[in-house]
């Protein structure tokens, strides 16, 4: 059995993260295990700028980000061991992997940072009618295609679902040639970020389609078209709205999900909402030594936050190694009125530093009121001009405040009219 | 006089702007945005947008077939498919570092295309 301080599982922008604040704290034995023949994770196929604008202050690329990071870990000592698969967790932190140099082994790790990041909603996932035609895949598995193998999916597409990925590939494949005929929202809100409203579609003349949905495919062999129709506001069809679009693709940017099967199996507490683990301020999972960020722990809107994110845990990691973490009584966070989660799920009340409440909201708000309380006293109030689902949101707790709480408390953040 | 709609970008607020024009295309009045950066935006937007273009070039003799390139900065919005045609004009060969120079100054822009991937 191999023997490190720290084990890290995914080498995408979360755990190279992770692991470097880890080694910046003075751990000295880190591996990190990856699935793929690379260090970088998604970020090799999001070829497309606007990563980085928070963390360096410059608008990269995927792969640029990606880079810096690359960088720094092949200069440091951290072992990377790539084309590796994960296979087990077990109760008492050993890591179960295979690759075809070392075969099967097992890792004995004080502490374990879990980076697996997520994986896009599939097909299977919605009731579409048609059958399985060619041609209908995942915006991320069409982005994989056209950026990383070179080749062009189809010719003329539509995509159903407004997120970020659905909307740079409406895009990218515009640029490339393509016809992008629609994109249908089943919201009646888009899911993506607005700055790539504005320059994935309304730059191409490319349609979005609010509160409509594709119910069925036409074609056997390859994907002939798709009926699509309105949504009433319990999300059904309307009949009578239904419309017949040729095209040879169907791209699916519906929504991603956490890749929790490993954390599952180690028996690790997932927050329903979140599909990710429950985590404290450090994000350490209810498995001690066990932490988790990027994806794996929410769906993050930008890398950047994922990058602090995983410092956090990587610093956190450090910590539990050297025993210095503090645990005790915990304040439990609750989102309630329109704010669908929090990560951290609790506060350790000894912790150290600030914490900074991460959440996402359930509906577009404008102008209202961002209300912390715990019980019915108010900590703090913020007005905040505009809140949607597709972007992350925030708020810092400071110290004093954690310090000044009852044990076993709850902190509630909560949204009230202005 | 015309008017113009526009959802500033400069942030994730997305404020929606509008700009009068008058006839000979000046902008007279920027309305609807919070800060100094969207009216700078909704100027810009008016008189000469601009975009970042990434995309990929061929590449021969690399472990894929494949390697990614933006324009090292943003380039005039209306010659974006000119742009891509030139692009797609380029083959390399392996191996290629970030930040090497594909294409200079592409289309007189004074802008060069870039890589953004090292490929081996």
């Amino acid at each position: 059995m191999l023997s490190y301080d720290l084990a890290v599982i995914g080498g995408g922008p979360a755990g190279m993260a992770a692991a470097l604040k880890a080694r910046e704290e003075g751990v000295e034995k880190i591996v990190i295990l990856e699935r793929a023949d690379t260090l970088g994770g998604i970020l090799e196929q999001c070829i497309h700028t606007g990563f980085g604008l928070h963390y360096f202050g410059e608008e990269l690329s995927g792969p640029e980000y990606a880079g810096r990071f690359i960088k720094q870990v092949n200069e440091s000592d951290i072992e990377v061991k790539t084309d590796t698969m994960v296979l087990d967790i077990s109760q008492d932190n050993v890591v179960t992997a295979c690759n075809n140099v070392d075969g099967l082994i097992t890792i004995k790790a004080t502490a374990i940072v879990l980076a697996m990041g997520c994986r896009e909603r599939p097909r299977g996932a919605l009731s579409i009618a048609g059958s399985r035609a060619s041609g209908i895949m995942t915006a991320g598995t069409a982005q994989k295609y056209v950026n990383i193998n070179g080749y062009m999916p189809g010719k003329t597409v539509v995509i159903l679902g407004s997120g970020d990925i659905g909307l740079i590939m409406a895009r990218r494949m515009t640029l490339e040639g393509a016809k992008v005929k629609a994109v249908c929202e089943l919201m009646p809100y888009s899911g993506g970020l607005t700055r790539n409203i504005v320059q994935c579609l309304e730059d191409f003349g490319i349609p979005l389609r609010l509160s409509c949905t594709v119910v069925k495919t036409h074609g056997r062999e390859r994907l002939e078209g798709v009926t699509v129709a309105n949504v009433d506001e319990n999300l059904k069809p309307i009949p009578g709205t239904e419309e017949y679009i040729p095209c040879d693709t169907l791209m699916l940017s519906v929504g991603l999900i956490p890749e929790n099967e490993l954390s599952k199996n180690a028996g690790i507490e997932l927050d329903s909402i979140t599909n990710g683990p429950s985590v404290d301020e450090y994000r350490e999972t209810n498995h001690k030594g066990v932490f988790a960020c990027g994806n794996v722990l929410q769906v993050h809107d930008l890398v950047d936050y994922v990058t602090q994110e995983s410092q956090i845990a990587g610093e956190g990691a450090a910590k539990y190694i050297k025993g210095e973490k503090k645990t005790g009584e915990c304040i439990k966070t609750l989102g309630t009125n329109g704010v669908r989660y929090i990560v951290p799920q609790r506060i350790n009340k000894q912790t150290d530093k600030s914490v900074k409440l991460y959440f996402r909201v359930g509906k577009v708000f404008k102008n209202v009121k961002l209300v912390v309380k715990c019980g019915d006293e108010v900590i703090m109030s913020n007005k905040k001009k505009k809140m949607t689902p597709g972007e992350m949101e925030y708020i810092l707790i400071k110290l004093d405040t954690i310090k000044s709480l009852p044990a076993d408390s709850t902190l509630t953040v909560t949204i009230e009219e202005a | 006089m015309t008017k113009k709609e526009m959802v500033c970008v400069s942030c994730p607020i997305g404020c929606a702007i509008t700009v009068e024009l008058d006839d000979s295309n000046e902008v007279v009045s920027v309305t609807g945005n919070t800060c100094p950066r969207g009216d700078k935006y909704a100027r810009q937007e008016c008189t000469h947008p601009e975009r970042m273009l990434t995309s990929t070039v061929k590449l021969e003799g690399g472990k894929l077939p494949v390697v990614s390139v933006k324009s090292a900065s943003p380039i005039p919005k209306e010659m974006l498919f000119e742009a891509m045609k030139e692009i797609n004009k380029v083959t390399l060969n392996a191996p290629v570092k970030i930040g090497d120079v594909v294409i200079k100054n592409i289309l007189g822009t004074g802008v060069d295309i870039i890589a953004t991937n090292d490929a081996k």
